[in-house]
């Protein structure tokens, strides 16, 4: 998957778990929670979505790596390189 | 008495398979109107079933929607659509003293068999299943999705209690007003049954699930050909408070819960008993300070299946032996069997008989079984009548419980 792949991806992901919020005008470089009203549980809907539909693994410790699109794209970048 | 210990229903709010406000199930109820249809279900096609179809998103956002539950949804648009109507200032209510309490059949099937499909299509991998299993399948989840929605403090809990819980949600209400626990009640019942494919296989394995070519004709309590229940999901929550509370405020009271009572079978697991259900009326009756004469209307439980709705009349004859102005009636006959919500919504259909005199119907008996005759059994159109003070009301349910709530005219 490209970086625009997965950027979109991850959008998709996020536009079902906050299915109210308007994700036209999201920074890429700043917090999903600072421009979102996503919680503890929301932010497991990711994790689990990602396991899911791309059978990618996040493990706890490394949460703080989806905290904005780019740096979720950072991260799966090297995961999804084959898909 | 004391009007501070004399408890009213002052709003009400509710989702039925043909109706999703009071004026229009009653208005439906009127006319003879059905709300059973066919119901695609998850590995048995389709069903006969009621389906409510109100706006969710009246008064929820579509997150809430996602992450909580079907009963919880029915619960939030119940409860306000009855605080709307009860036309109470809810801003400036002290919402810790507002009480939920919700009737409910059971819950957490539809949420457990919704997880067990999913895990299901990733090879039954236990990480796949969902960190919302847990909130969603709490026996709390329908009534504390109602305070997490309108932000009430006050106490909540679901009362699990098969199908006699529309009632025993209400008694629930009542009775923590009495004991001043709360100022305020929203109490009722809830059912999101028809979401577990569960419910129906177990009838239909029972032989006691309703067969019929044409769905409005499905349910038919009383009627020599009737074959079973049909499952509906529904909600039905009243806004309780104390009259004086309410005459203060001038506030539409639809009637006063004067009279209730519960009690068990202690026979079977599934079969009803006519001498537990004749005390059960009886007790009530003598809670309400009054005699069976003195009824207008008996709202009937009767689900439709062979043996019960025989058992049921049974109880009744015995009760209402020589009562000519008490009439019978039977709402699932409309809308199939709400579960958790029957007793509630059964209810909230007959209160408006107090300000328009009629009693509507039992629909679909084209054959009146001989062991179902009823005096002033109500079929298949409505009877206006001189007058109607009291209201006796009828739920029972698996494992031998009944519920009977008596309201009268304010």
């Amino acid at each position: 998957m490209t970086n625009d792949q997965i950027k979109n991806a991850v959008l998709q992901i996020i536009s079902v778990i906050a299915p109210d919020e308007d994700l036209t005008h999201l920074k890429s470089d700043v917090a999903l929670r600072e421009q979102l009203e996503l919680d503890s549980m929301d932010f497991l809907d990711i994790v689990m979505e990602l396991r899911k539909r791309y059978n990618v693994e996040v493990p706890e410790a490394e949460y703080g790596q989806l905290a904005s699109l780019d740096s979720c794209v950072a991260y799966l970048a090297p995961k999804l390189k084959d898909r | 008495m004391n009007n501070h210990r004399r408890i009213v229903i002052t709003g009400i709010g509710l989702t039925s398979p043909n109706g999703n406000t009071l004026a229009e199930f009653r208005a439906n109820l009127l006319k003879g109107i059905s709300g059973v249809v066919w119901f695609e279900t998850r590995y048995m096609g389709k069903v006969l079933a009621g389906v409510c179809n109100y706006d969710a998103l009246k008064y929820q956002l579509k997150k809430e929607v996602r992450r909580g539950t079907r009963a919880g949804s029915i619960a939030i648009y119940c409860s306000q659509e009855a605080m709307g109507d009860s036309k109470l200032d809810f801003m400036s209510l002290d919402k810790s003293r507002i009480g939920v309490y919700l009737g409910v059949t059971e819950h957490g099937n539809v949420e457990t068999e919704n997880e067990i499909y999913n895990l299901s299509q990733f090879n039954y991998d236990t990480k796949f299943w969902s960190h919302h299993h847990n909130p969603r399948t709490v026996a709390n989840s329908p009534a504390g999705e109602v305070t997490l929605n309108m932000g009430i403090t006050g106490p909540h809990y679901t009362i699990g209690a098969a199908c006699a819980a529309g009632n025993a949600g209400l008694i629930q209400g009542v009775q923590m007003l009495l004991l001043g626990e709360v100022d305020m009640a929203l109490a009722g019942g809830i059912s999101e049954s028809i979401h577990t494919f569960g419910i129906f296989a177990s009838f239909a394995s029972q032989n006691a699930l309703a067969t019929h070519s044409d769905p409005t004709k499905a349910c038919r309590p009383f009627d020599r050909d009737r074959n079973g229940i049909v499952c509906s999901e529904g909600g039905c929550v009243f806004v309780l408070e104390r009259l004086d509370h309410a005459e203060a405020r001038g506030a539409r009271v639809y009637g006063e819960i004067v009279g209730s009572h519960m009690n068990s079978d202690a026979s079977d697991f599934v079969l009803p008993n006519p001498q537990r259900q004749i005390e059960c009326m009886q007790a009530a009756l003598k809670k309400a300070g009054i005699g069976p004469q003195d009824i207008g209307i008996v709202s009937t439980h009767a689900t439709a299946t062979n043996l019960g709705d025989i058992q049921e009349c049974q109880a009744l004859r015995a009760v209402f032996a020589d009562c000519p102005r008490t009439y019978f009636n039977n709402t699932k006959s409309f809308i199939g069997h709400a579960m958790g919500a029957a007793g509630a919504l059964e209810l909230a259909g007959n209160l408006p008989a107090f300000e328009d005199g009629f009693v509507h119907p039992t629909i679909n008996v084209d054959h009146l079984d001989t062991q179902c005759v009823l005096p002033n059994l109500v079929l298949n159109s409505p009877v206006k009548v001189p007058s109607i003070h009291y209201i006796l009301n009828n739920s029972s349910g698996m494992l031998g419980i009944n519920s009977v709530v008596v309201v009268k005219q304010v």
